[in-house]
């Protein structure tokens, strides 16, 4: 057994709870770069252009992306071999995201009970993901969600008749409802299979994947490029004000399902596309 | 693309008159900041019939919950939230003399006839600009409903704060316009 001090843990994610809001993952910055450069709409071009001048701020001054520092949502993969010392797993992250909250000036924006909305003033509690690994390493992938984009996601049950283009008018069609409230250029995620439950949770994992990277198994790969292309059809633009660029990227995952069903989950990621991962 | 319009709030009926959809335009004075509580709060006042915390005649609302300012800066990230939560409210608070909104996204039918009927504006910020837009901001007091932390109402001091005309006092709407031109889709 290995095992990781409880504090080690703690300080770990208290910065990357820092660190992911106030530094993009360079290929999105430079994804976000290039969409400048490509897009012809005069205001979708000053847009992108503030969007470049933000986040150049954000990382030198290290102050937030966005003011919504999210809820933060964790991936933890836990090898079989780990043990923590001094505490719960659960503890230690919980109170990472605590610290890095308090002491690095974001905003708290998670309410306690869902319908009576009374602030919990920490940040806390996050929505962690666990896995059980083979190994003797602790990885945790740290991505804070806003609450913009997070509400124009959707899940549905589709027919399995629909197949692939029914899957594909679906993600379009929930992104030109969107509009510009999530946020574009965004990112999309979608979550294909499983079950109702597991299809929102890869959808938002697919997020993760680095902006430019293809889905491994050509068939979804090319699924992915056919949907960023219908989507920058959609005239959307920059935050919704027109233009060409509405997605800078979409990351499918799949699932083996049940045979009655096709369960599809869209996850909308705004251009503030935070995730840092660390392993310990 | 032409040049910004520089604005002084609080606005009046010329000013508000001469902005037309697309306008990139630098805002120097106050705004108020009010989101999703706030504005509950607001109307509630005003279904009661009485007085509200802020005189909003002539004035800009910002919709926004910042971040906490760290040590040595005023306020932290201030970025614009999504504009349509506050739909339901914006209509009353334009006839009681409210001359602008700032937020993002596209807003609702009843909204936008509101803009025309009392000649009012909405703006858009860019969403996700919280550190850029925090630069612009000068100073920062607190009016009313402490209690609801990033959700209070403040009195900002700005200059040159950048947005961008998305529905005008004469029916125009950014987004069906732009989306237009650049759509390919059916
Ligand atoms: S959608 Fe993203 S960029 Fe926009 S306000 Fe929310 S967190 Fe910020």
């Amino acid at each position: 057994m290995r095992e990781i001090p409880f504090e080690d843990i703690v300080e770990a994610v208290r910065e990357m709870a820092i660190v992911s809001n106030s530094i993009l993952p360079p290929e999105m910055y430079d994804a976000l770069k290039k969409a400048y450069e490509e897009e012809e709409s005069p205001v979708g071009k000053e847009v992108l252009s503030q969007i470049l001048r933000n986040d150049e701020i954000a990382r030198e001054e290290m102050m937030p992306i966005c003011q919504d520092t999210g809820i933060a949502v964790l991936f933890v993969e836990v090898g079989e071999e780990v043990r923590v010392k001094g505490g719960s797993l659960k503890e230690a992250l919980t109170e990472g995201v605590r610290r890095g909250y308090i002491e690095g000036y974001l905003r708290k924006s998670v309410v306690k009970d869902p319908l009576r909305r009374v602030n919990t003033g920490d940040n806390t509690p996050a929505i962690i993901h666990f896995d059980i690994v083979p190994g003797d390493r602790l990885k945790i992938r740290f991505a804070p969600k806003g609450g913009g984009s997070e509400n124009m996601s959707v899940a549905r049950l589709v027919a399995p008749a629909d197949g692939r283009e029914g899957i594909i008018d679906f993600v379009v069609d929930t992104v030109d409802k969107a509009g510009g409230n999530p946020c574009p250029p965004i990112v999309i995620g979608v979550g294909i299979g499983g079950n109702f439950e597991m299809s929102a949770i890869i959808a938002k994992k697919a997020l993760l994947r680095k902006i430019g990277e293809r889905h491994p198994d050509p068939y979804y790969a090319e699924m992915e490029e056919e949907i960023l292309r219908r989507v920058n059809e959609l005239g959307i633009g920059p935050m919704g004000l027109g233009g060409r660029i509405t997605a800078l990227d979409v990351h499918i995952e799949t699932y083996p399902c049940h045979i009655a069903s096709l369960p599809v989950a869209v996850n909308i990621q705004c251009h503030a596309n935070r995730h840092v991962e660390k392993e310990l | 693309m032409s040049d910004y319009k520089r604005i002084k709030t609080p606005l009046t009926d010329e000013v508000v008159l001469d902005l037309r959809v697309g306008d990139r335009v630098l805002i120097t004075g106050y705004l108020y900041t009010a989101r999703d509580s706030a504005h509950k709060r607001l109307f509630e006042l005003i279904e009661k019939g009485e007085p509200l915390p802020i005189d909003i005649k002539g004035q800009i609302i910002y919709y926004v919950g910042p971040a906490p300012a760290k040590p040595g800066h005023v306020i932290g990230s201030a970025g614009p939230t999504t504009s349509y939560r506050m739909d339901k409210y914006t209509p009353k608070l334009h006839e009681l003399g409210l001359k602008g909104t700032i937020g993002k996204g596209q807003r609702g039918p009843e909204v936008r006839e509101a803009l025309k009927k009392y000649k009012a504006v909405y703006f858009v910020a860019v969403g996700g600009a919280g550190a850029l837009l925090a630069r612009s901001i000068k100073s920062v007091e607190p009016v009313a409903y402490e209690d609801l932390g990033p959700e209070s109402i403040k009195r900002l001091y700005v200059e040159e704060f950048p947005v961008i005309v998305a529905n005008d006092a004469h029916g125009g709407d950014i987004f069906e316009e732009e989306k237009k031109k650049y759509r390919i889709a059916k």
